[in-house]
């Protein structure tokens, strides 16, 4: 009936256990989620020309396990671009993207993608505003979403509870019944890092969560993403360097669709190519 | 513990909900045969044929605004073409009471013999079993609708462009069931209808029980429309309507829910007009006129979309106000007919009914 959802679950369930994609010539396209070699994502070589203009130009960048990654540049620096090639919105001139060590993201739509266990989170916060806090959560939740299970669905007490922790830790709980348009723009933010969570991510990218909060709202957001690492990898593009000490990882700089640097935050504030790049000659 | 799905069905009604249906089903079994039965002719409460016969074929048209809430309030798509699905059901059942009009059993209906047919197309094969046009009242609008609905919304269709389309579908179907050998009667469409199930159409007693299965038909609609919308399916195709991009990005497929929907609706327009035919005896092309669909769409949005007893009350309405207005000024009728759309669009977005809560909002804000 539902063409995508059988597909990504193929995907996930499809491979035997213990099966080694490494040793398969080519692209491969099936396999499940193996994070053994501790790394979450590989980008390799990738490039994205539009127009003759190289949106992302030979990018390499490999995400840890559990990693909590920060991703700065200036504008045009490709970083959006980097975004829609992993979430499969873009598809690269040349260069491999793989999920884990053997998801080849270049091969998948952007529902398998999302179903295998990349989430994203625009810069523009996207939830149903007419859907009560609680409803936005349950939509999101990681369940069967074809239509005679939705006809049939009804929540069972684990759900509830996982709902109902998901609205604790984004402190959204005494919101729960409230249509989600009344949210004050922070908590809408928050209520969208909900609904990505509830889809049971390994990889969150965020793009610029923490735009228009309030300096304490900023602050909650990086004890959350904090709190989130270990058992998710987390890409987050930001400009708000306060934020980014918070988070404490690792920086990568992207400038003209590469990387410019990478390192702590304090090494590659000192870096003269990062100085130059964003102060000018 | 998971409720049961009958359960589930029941409680999607409050209790004042089930006292409304309660009053409206005791109403039209219980009261209205007495007042047309029992109170005599010449009493002011005796209840005319004529009246009877009215709020049957009104009924009718609250189902079809119903199903089209369900498609347009609830699912975001305007449907310019649910005369279709209506006409198609009618149709259908047309085609049995044809069959049973004949002056012999097996005998062509009337206008084949005039057109010197020898034998019955294919497609009325099994016209004159009863359990066989019931099926196709409910088939016949389903596939259509799914045929055309898969296409248009895989190709993601949408907004201003599908109706227009859905328009141009009714349009197309009725110049071709205007043509005599499609075979269903040309513009004449058909009438003179004399049996239904060996009971004479015209009969007090068989009006009465059409009025009745129109009155329940109607209100289990109402009751699996509320389901449907408080379901969890309910509120997955509310949020496409509101965002269809970032539920795909959620793992929703919009197509399935947007067809599961459509041909629901579709259906549910067919079962209203296999109602409609025998209490009205007559239906042609011209059910299929664009003007027809476009009207539906008026009453949903008189009485206010996504709200499914609004639908009901903007069909009565807007009935009421034609039957009444083509007797009294009938070169006015559309005059009023655009000027209603025009003032419930431009002061009314939610209808009557977004109309009565406002008032009921501002009287508990002053009390």
């Amino acid at each position: 009936m539902n063409a995508p959802n059988t597909t990504a679950e193929a995907l996930l369930d499809g491979r035997p256990e213990g099966s080694d994609g490494a040793d398969q010539m080519g692209h491969l396209v099936t396999g499940e989620l193996d994070l053994s070699h501790g790394v979450a994502l590989y980008l390799d070589d990738i490039t994205v020309s539009f127009d003759g203009f190289r949106a992302l130009n030979k990018l390499n960048l490999t995400i840890d396990a559990g990693e909590l990654r920060c991703i700065i540049g200036p504008n045009g620096a490709g970083k959006t671009t980097m975004m829609d090639v992993i979430t499969g919105k873009t598809r690269p001139d040349s260069g491999s993207a793989f999920f884990g060590q053997t998801m080849d993201l270049t091969r998948l739509t952007e529902p398998e993608i999302a179903h295998a266990g990349i989430g994203r989170k625009f810069q523009k916060p996207t939830i149903f505003e007419n859907h009560s806090v609680f409803e936005n959560l349950e939509l999101a939740m990681k369940t069967d979403k074809r239509v005679w299970k939705s006809l049939l669905a009804w929540l069972a007490a684990d759900e509830r509870d996982r709902i109902a922790e998901t609205l604790r830790l984004i402190r959204l709980d005494k919101e729960a019944d409230r249509p989600a348009g009344l949210l004050s723009h922070g908590q809408k933010q928050w209520l969208e890092i909900g609904m990505l969570l509830m889809q049971e991510p390994k990889l969150l990218l965020l793009d610029e969560p923490v735009a228009g909060m309030t300096d304490d709202e900023t602050m909650r957001t990086a004890e959350l993403f904090v709190s989130l690492a270990g058992k998710h990898s987390l890409v987050v593009v930001e400009h708000d360097m306060a934020f980014i000490e918070k988070l404490g990882g690792k920086v990568t700089v992207l400038h003209e669709g590469s990387v410019l640097a990478e390192g702590n935050l304090a090494t590659v504030q000192n870096d003269p190519r990062v100085i130059e790049v964003y102060l000018g000659r | 513990m998971r409720k049961p799905l009958t359960l589930r069905v029941l409680s999607s009604l409050d209790s004042k909900g089930w006292l409304a249906l309660g009053i409206f089903l005791a109403l039209a079994l219980i009261l209205v045969p007495v007042l047309n039965l029992a109170v005599p002719e010449d009493s002011a409460f005796h209840m005319s044929a004529y009246a009877i016969t009215l709020i049957g074929k009104i009924m009718c048209y609250a189902l079809v605004a119903v199903a089209m809430d369900l498609i347009w309030g609830y699912g975001g798509i305007l449907s310019l073409g649910h005369g279709l699905f209506f006409a198609l059901g009618g149709y259908a059942f047309g085609m049995y009471l044809m069959r049973q009009a004949g002056s012999d059993a097996g005998a062509l209906p009337a206008f084949m013999i005039f057109l010197d047919w020898k034998e019955l197309p294919w497609f009325w094969l099994g016209s004159d079993s009863f359990v066989w046009v019931i099926l196709l009242v409910v088939v016949v609008p389903a596939l259509v609708a799914f045929v055309f609905g898969y296409f248009a919304f895989r190709s993601r269709i949408k907004g201003v462009y599908f109706s227009i389309i859905t328009q141009a579908l009714t349009y197309a179907a009725m110049l071709l069931f205007f043509r005599n050998e499609t075979g269903f009667g040309g513009n004449n469409g058909f009438t003179d209808f004399r049996l239904v199930l060996e009971h004479s159409v015209t009969s007090p007693q068989t009006r009465l029980v059409l009025f009745g299965l129109t009155a329940v038909m109607l209100a289990a609609t109402l009751v699996f429309s509320r389901w449907l919308v408080t379901s969890k399916f309910g509120r997955v195709l509310t949020a496409i309507r509101d965002s269809e991009s970032r539920m795909m990005f959620i793992g929703y497929n919009p197509l399935w829910y947007k067809l599961f929907i459509w041909v629901v609706s579709a259906v549910l327009c067919g079962i209203a007009g296999a109602l409609y035919v025998p209490q009205v005896g007559i239906i042609n092309p011209s059910e299929m006129s664009p003007a027809n669909s476009i009207e539906i769409a008026i009453w949903v949005a008189v009485g206010g979309r996504a709200t499914l007893i609004g639908p009901v009350i903007g069909a009565f309405v807007v009935n009421l106000a034609k039957s009444w207005f083509t007797v009294s000024f009938p070169e006015y009728w559309l005059f009023f007919l655009g000027l209603l759309f025009i003032v419930v669009t431009l002061m009314l977005p939610q209808g009557l009914v977004g109309l009565w809560k406002k008032l009921m909002l501002k009287k508990g804000a002053a009390a």
